[in-house]
């Protein structure tokens, strides 16, 4: 085709003009989105409807709060025969709800605790953060079990110190064999904890008495409670987690077995059964008189639950890696754990994060299971506060309020989750 | 095989935390803390107030008993338990006391290996109607949709009284109680039954209690009562012997207000000996003289618990019933104390 064979060409543009009044604008988004066709009418209609009826049914009894009530009987006088909420019971009991029977004059503990829990996590999740305040990380588990259950400073103190012990052995025998570093050093921190600790506590109590009214475990409820389960079982199963799923993909049989053994047993097993073990069973085979904690027993259970699940979700995004990534990090002359610690895991761990944090919401609303062996979390309060005459009959307004703050604690998880997603985004620009 | 061995390791296990822990009540007074296991809310009979401090029936009896022996109705440890986890907390020593609304069954007595203290509370399934339904007795309840817990004894009741009286119902069964309230206001069932006490308490808590009715049959026997591990006899009848004492001191008119003025002595023997003056009981009890005295002193007798929690003051109003003492017609009959 030549272009000089046509009998006519434009050669110049032709002025946009306005589109149609019909399309565009609102109208047009309505036809487009909500009525088109008659199934997507048909939806709209019932949809709209369903919402409006909903918010006229709830509308009255949310603008017929009342706040300033003592007692249920007084919301209905106040309320006179009509319907409204009474979160009376919310601003009366609100204190237990958060920190259960924790004495109220130490409440600025764990108000501290959870302030510094903040101010730990902040260098972890966000690059903005000098890395510098990692230190304050690592020492915050410590401080937050002394700030919550008080006692002995140096309890923690000499906990620590067993890291330390543990390093020291690491570096003297790391020029005579690897694996009689570990070994040493593992033996070292081992005997330190069971031997060591108690001495060293008590000796350094003596020089320099520094403590806190303690706590005791049976005091610690309500919110309190689900954040010291739900924390340290989401801290603890990540790094657990990634060695079952490496133990379970290693060529040593022994390791494979064990990890498949573990991960297959934890997973066949529902988490009440487990914490039933933690709460009766454990009882009868302890000598009698011990003093296992109840809390730390069941945080132990519902770590070792968490972890098994976590290994399976990053086991999903290992192999999800092409093997060509695992070849060439052994083509680089990488070790095992260079390998993993520089090539495989950063991008497993990524492709992972939906389902890691899945596991993590998921692991802190499984915390309010723990009402079923006779720890007061948020769930059992209610059932607690329901049975005081004051609030006998009281039923919505307890479990929205305790819904709407795991709703902010889930959803907070859920956007970091996407914000980590976008952050470490590489590929498909 | 493996399962008898299993349940052998228990039962070993069971027993000889028995048998380390045969000075229950040395252990108490060692630590300076009485272990009181109760249920984690239950009108009238345990539940916490806003400042965390324990109110009921089975409540005070722990307080009294922390009087008796420990000289201090406040040094309680409330521990709550849950159904399933009450009787194993009671015989692995977590707990050294249950008072937890728990039925005197055979069973519990004689099998899971518990002593019963007595009964604290004369309890029995009944039924509760909406008045507008026009039934005067649970004989005209054919074919009434019933709502009802899972897993409890009463399920069993029921059946067995419907089927005695050759009448036909539909059970509505529903996990917990706060559940059955909003079902059973909401229509989803004719009839409420339940415990005659968790009844009342219930209704109590209805916006219009009065268009309630409960009716008349009690359909079962649940007298509730604190246990204590089998094997401690002295432990076992410190519990059954303050539980007396607070009978007793109803039948005898002792109330916390007056016990000092009458523990200086009175004309009357009994009161004598159950305040310490005469004979020496606490001492055959391993106690002090006083104990009778300091544990109606902590929270008042019987009777006067039974108003505090339950009573016509309380917005539960149970009337006495079985639960008054033998004088006004009850069960409630205090053991002789001399």
């Amino acid at each position: 085709m030549n272009i000089h064979n046509a009998s006519w060409v434009r050669q110049d543009i032709i002025a946009a003009s306005p589109r149609p009044a019909a399309q565009g604008g609102v109208a047009e988004w309505a036809r487009k989105n909500l009525f088109n066709g008659w199934l997507s009418t048909l939806l709209t209609v019932a949809s709209v409807t369903i919402v409006v009826w909903m918010a006229m049914a709830l509308a009255p009894w949310l603008s017929n709060s009342i706040w300033r009530a003592n007692s249920l009987a007084e919301c209905r006088q106040i309320l006179d025969g009509a319907s409204g909420a009474c979160w009376g019971v919310i601003r009366d009991r609100w204190p237990q709800l958060l920190f259960g029977f924790y004495p109220p004059h130490l409440y600025w503990r764990p108000v501290l605790t959870f302030a510094l829990l903040i101010a730990a996590l902040a260098p972890i999740l966000f690059r903005a953060i000098p890395q510098r305040a990692l230190w304050f990380s690592a020492v915050y588990p410590g401080f937050a079990y002394w700030l919550i259950w008080g006692g002995s400073l140096w309890f923690p103190v000499a906990v620590y110190c067993g890291v330390v012990v543990a390093a020291g052995l690491l570096y003297l025998t790391a020029r005579v064999s690897r694996g009689l570093a570990v070994a040493s050093a593992t033996v070292g921190a081992a005997l330190w904890w069971t031997y060591a600790v108690q001495l060293v506590s008590a000796l350094a109590d003596d020089v320099l008495p520094i403590a806190l009214t303690p706590v005791a475990s049976r005091e610690i409820g309500g919110f309190l409670l689900s954040i010291i389960i739900g924390v340290t079982g989401i801290a603890l199963s990540l790094p657990l987690g990634i060695l079952l799923a490496l133990g379970r993909r290693s060529s040593l049989p022994l390791i494979h077995l064990l990890s498949v053994t573990f991960i297959e047993f934890i997973r066949g097993v529902p988490l009440i059964t487990l914490l039933f073990t933690a709460s009766l069973l454990l009882n009868y085979f302890l000598p009698p008189g011990t003093n296992f904690d109840l809390i730390l027993r069941v945080v132990i259970m519902v770590t070792l639950f968490a972890s098994a699940y976590m290994a399976e979700v990053i086991r999903g995004g290992l192999a999800a890696l092409p093997r060509g990534q695992y070849e060439a990090a052994e083509a680089l002359g990488l070790d095992y754990w260079k390998a993993q610690r520089l090539v495989i895991l950063p991008q497993a761990l990524k492709i992972s994060i939906p389902g890691i944090v899945n596991s993590f919401i998921g692991l802190f609303k499984d915390t309010t299971l723990v009402m079923f062996i006779g720890l007061l979390d948020p769930i059992a309060l209610a059932a607690a506060i329901r049975a005081n005459t004051d609030w006998q009959g009281i039923y919505w307004e307890l479990f929205i309020f305790i819904g709407a703050v795991f709703f902010v604690f889930c959803f907070g998880m859920s956007r970091y989750s996407i914000h980590l997603e976008r952050r470490l985004k590489t590929d498909h620009r | 095989m493996k399962l008898t061995i299993a349940l052998a390791a228990v039962a070993a296990a069971t027993l000889t935390s028995g048998i380390a822990t045969a000075g229950t009540m040395a252990d108490i007074q060692a630590r300076g803390k009485l272990n009181c296991g109760v249920t984690g809310g239950q009108a009238g009979f345990s539940a916490p107030d806003a400042s965390g401090v324990w109110h009921g029936m089975d409540v005070d009896y722990c307080r009294a008993i922390a009087a008796a022996v420990l000289k201090d109705p406040n040094a309680v440890n409330f521990i709550p338990t849950t159904g399933q986890t009450r009787f194993t907390a009671l015989a692995s020593g977590e707990i050294d006391i249950l008072s937890r609304t728990t039925t005197w069954t055979f069973s519990r007595d004689v099998d899971l290996k518990f002593t019963f203290a007595g009964v604290n509370y004369y309890d029995g399934q009944a039924f509760m109607v909406p008045k507008s339904l026009g039934i005067k007795s649970a004989k005209d309840l054919d074919g009434a949709t019933v709502c009802i817990q899972t897993g409890t004894t009463t399920e069993l009741n029921l059946a067995e009284y419907f089927r005695k009286n050759n009448m036909k119902y539909e059970p509505v069964p529903v996990e917990n109680n706060a559940d059955v309230q909003q079902k059973y206001l909401a229509g989803g069932c004719d009839v409420y039954t339940s415990d005659g006490s968790d009844l009342a308490s219930t209704r109590s808590s209805f916006k219009n209690p009065e268009h309630h009715i409960i009716l008349p049959e009690v359909i079962s026997k649940e007298p509730l009562g604190p246990l204590v591990r089998q094997g401690d006899d002295q432990w076992a009848d410190v519990a059954r012997w303050t539980l007396n004492a607070l009978i007793s001191a109803e039948e005898l008119g002792i109330t916390a207000e007056n016990v000092e003025k009458l523990s200086a002595g009175s004309d009357n023997p009994d009161v004598n000996r159950l305040l310490g003056k005469e004979d020496k009981l606490g001492e055959m009890l391993g106690l002090d003289a006083e104990w009778a005295k300091r544990a109606i002193a902590a929270e008042g007798n019987y009777g006067e618990i039974f108003a505090r929690n339950l009573g016509d003051k309380t917005p539960i109003a149970l009337p006495r019933g079985l639960n008054a003492v033998w004088t006004d017609g009850g069960l409630m009959y205090g053991l002789p104390l001399r």
